[in-house]
């Protein structure tokens, strides 16, 4: 392995995001922002959006960030982490690590236009998407990111539509660095994040942070749920690097989604009597459909 | 240098020489041509900065709030729907005390869509916590947005700087543009103080609970308040500094005899001081007293120069509906309540969507408020488009 390699293999605990935030306790969202500021290091700007993570970590005068923290609204972190980038620029300061982050429903739904336009303009900026495939922070109601089968408390009967699929289309911006990555493998996640921060131009990072909550799981079983998650296929681990596909995490021994779906309460109600309904059925479908595509 | 030149050229080459670090906008007529030619001067390396070309208002809004979180100088233009589009960031940028300046091509608010001029936008912005500087023709515009840096990052607070679009953004004026150095002599370097920056880690837009957020917002006030005070300050050193009146909190023309006084803002005082002259020489005694600093409110400074003025006439470009004259309802809170008993504020809305304001229709509010005071009445109304039944 060579030095940089071994560099970027290190798991890195430097507590960027420190102890006695808000979040419930086995936050997937919690854990990763860790990981993710403590990836980047001190000399990072923290442009987040409104949402779970930025409720729980930013209440005046108690923020639990050590690195420079900047909140705007829900919809623009992406557009305000622009400016940051510009300004730097502009003032011919840095480098720095800009990391714009938000949630599912900020990155996939209302500040949609605001990533496509920092990605296509070609900002030196990791973007950072915390995907618990819900509106957590107003209560769990869907996003765009909320898998088929799922209740939320706007769908309560289960959603009815596919997940959007966003680092392909974050990676169709033409864009040098996209990847995924789960919580339950740190190294591979700050891998990642310290790739994204080496390449200049926009990155993509999508992570799967489950939320205990919202799923309807318990806290310990987060990271087991990742794990099932990649397992199944239902949450594909790769990176594209200048458009071409590579990485690709092959699944050791797959599993059937009802291993995956059985422990949340949010796909409890596709179960009756312990008997699967066809919506089970879709769902190893989709998670089918991931193998062949993705060669998992 | 006096210069034959487009309203909108004029401001972008103020602005340029302003020396902002970033600049982003989108394009929404009639302000367009602003940002176009300061992309042409950021283009041609006439100016150091970083030119945003965005997605959205909403995004150029947040670029320049993330540029001035990061400590540039940052500046912005837009209009109408687009200012709507900003809203959400244009009060966020506010509560984070960030300087910025923006412009505001005053035009009307959809529906129906209308791309010219009134003062809807910016007025639906009032409450946001952004000083508001109108300008009345394309030299006070150019040389407001100077005095816009300088008012902005002496208070921490964001300045929009309106202008009527088209009357003002699209007329070739004669206009007096300084030497850069000048402009640098009057307006230093900008030193920002509360900065993302790695090397001291603090965190900008917290979130605040019960126990803190009233305070902010009256905090917020208060500094809003004190700014007249910056406003009237930099006015008077613009004044030293390139020999010219600009600015300020009022002005007035022809006040002291006046047994009326209109009250207007924007360009549209312009056509008020030529009747005001035209009744002059009739042996009337009409006076105006035009309102360049809308936010911050000049209260005080109404009450004083009005004082044993009984006849007063609100004329403004924009409405609260359901409601009347915003401007007239700001006119009217100025007098204490045991002072208002004498005096008739009339309350005039003209111009919306680009009507033209014409000397003659001015008369006729002159006329009409001399014989009995007016509650509100909409200045030029065709009755004939608008059925019996809704009029
Ligand atoms: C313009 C606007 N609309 C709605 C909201 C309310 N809101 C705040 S956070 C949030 C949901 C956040 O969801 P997501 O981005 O997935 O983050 P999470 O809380 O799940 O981590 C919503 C709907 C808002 N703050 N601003
Ligand atoms: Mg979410």
């Amino acid at each position: 392995m060579n030095a940089k390699a071994e560099e970027f293999d290190k798991v890195e605990k430097k507590d960027l995001f420190a102890s006695g935030h808000r979040a419930c306790g086995g936050c997937g969202q919690a854990l990763a922002a860790r990981l993710v500021a403590d990836a980047a290091g001190e000399n990072t700007i923290a442009c987040v959006a409104t949402g779970c993570l930025e409720v729980f970590s930013s209440p005046y005068p108690d923020p639990a960030w050590r690195i420079p923290f900047l909140h705007s609204l829900f919809e623009n972190a992406a557009a305000v982490a622009s400016g940051v980038d510009a300004a730097y620029k502009a003032l011919k300061k840095g480098p720095v690590n800009i990391i714009a982050q938000g949630g599912d429903g900020s990155t996939a739904d209302i500040g949609f236009q605001s990533i496509s336009g920092m990605l296509e303009r070609g900002h030196n900026i990791l973007y950072v998407c915390y995907d618990n495939e819900a509106y957590m922070n107003t209560g769990v109601q869907r996003s765009s990111f909320t898998p088929y089968g799922a209740k939320t408390s706007t769908t309560p009967f289960g959603n009815t539509t596919r997940k959007k699929n966003m680092p392909m289309i974050a990676a169709d911006h033409g864009i040098p660095y996209v990847a995924t990555a789960a919580v339950d493998d740190y190294r591979d996640l700050q891998r990642k994040v310290k790739t994204a921060l080496s390449i200049e131009g926009p990155k993509y990072i999508h992570i799967l942070a489950p939320c205990p909550l919202g799923w309807a799981h318990h806290g310990e079983l987060t990271v087991e749920i990742c794990r099932l998650a990649k397992d199944t296929g239902l949450f594909p681990i790769f990176e594209i690097i200048d458009g071409k596909m590579t990485n690709v995490r092959k699944i050791p021994a797959k599993v059937p989604v009802d291993e995956y779906l059985k422990v949340q309460g949010r796909f409890k109600h596709l179960y009756k009597k312990g008997v699967p309904s066809k919506e089970v059925a879709e769902i190893q479908e989709i998670a089918n459909q991931n193998i062949e595509r993705f060669n998992l | 240098m006096l210069k034959q030149i487009e309203g909108s050229f004029a401001v972008a080459e103020m602005v340029a020489m302003c020396r902002p670090n970033v600049i982003s906008a989108y394009p929404i007529t009639p302000q367009t041509h602003i940002v176009e030619e300061l992309s042409v001067i950021v283009g041609k390396g006439q100016l150091d900065a970083e030119f945003v070309n965005v997605e959205s208002e909403f995004s150029a809004a947040s670029v320049v709030l993330g540029a001035s979180a990061a400590g540039a100088r940052a500046y912005t233009a837009t209009s109408s729907q687009g200012l709507l589009l900003m809203s959400e960031v244009v009060y966020c940028i506010a509560g984070m005390r960030l300087p910025i300046v923006m412009t505001c091509a005053n035009r009307a608010i959809s529906a129906p869509l209308s791309i010219w001029n009134d003062q809807q936008d910016s007025m639906a912005l009032r409450d946001a916590g952004w000083i508001q500087l109108h300008a009345e023709d394309n030299q006070e515009a150019s040389d407001l947005h100077v005095q816009a840096f300088k008012i902005a990052e002496k208070t921490s607070l964001p300045v929009m700087v309106c202008m009527d679009g088209f009357i003002l953004t699209h007329a070739f004026e004669p206009v007096d543009l300084p030497e850069p150095k000048e402009v640098d002599a009057f307006l230093p370097p900008f030193k920002p103080t509360n900065i993302v920056d790695p090397r001291w880690p603090r965190g900008i837009g917290l979130f605040a609970d019960p126990r803190f957020y009233h305070e902010t917002r009256y905090i917020l006030h208060r500094a809003m308040e004190k700014s007249g005070k910056t406003i009237k300050a930099v006015s008077a050193e613009f004044a030293k500094s390139f020999g010219r009146e600009s600015g300020g909190f009022i002005k007035t023309y022809n006040l002291k005899d006046a047994d009326l006084v209109i009250i207007s803002m924007g360009s549209v005082v312009g056509t008020i001081k030529d009747l005001i002259d035209e009744f002059a020489e009739e042996g009337k005694k009409v006076g105006l007293l035009q309102i360049c600093s809308y936010r911050p409110f000049p209260r005080k400074e109404i009450y004083d120069a009005l004082k044993g003025k009984m006849n007063i006439v609100v004329l403004e470009k924009s409405i609260s509906l359901g409601r009347g004259g915003i401007l007239a309802s700001d006119v009217r809170w100025s007098f204490p309540r045991a002072d208002k008993k004498d005096r008739n504020i009339s309350s005039f809305i003209a111009g919306l969507g680009g009507r033209n304001i014409t000397k003659d229709d001015l008369r006729y509010m002159v006329e009409k408020v001399k014989k009995e005071p007016v509650e509100l009445e909409f200045l030029g109304l065709n009755k004939d488009l608008i059925a019996k039944k809704d009029l």
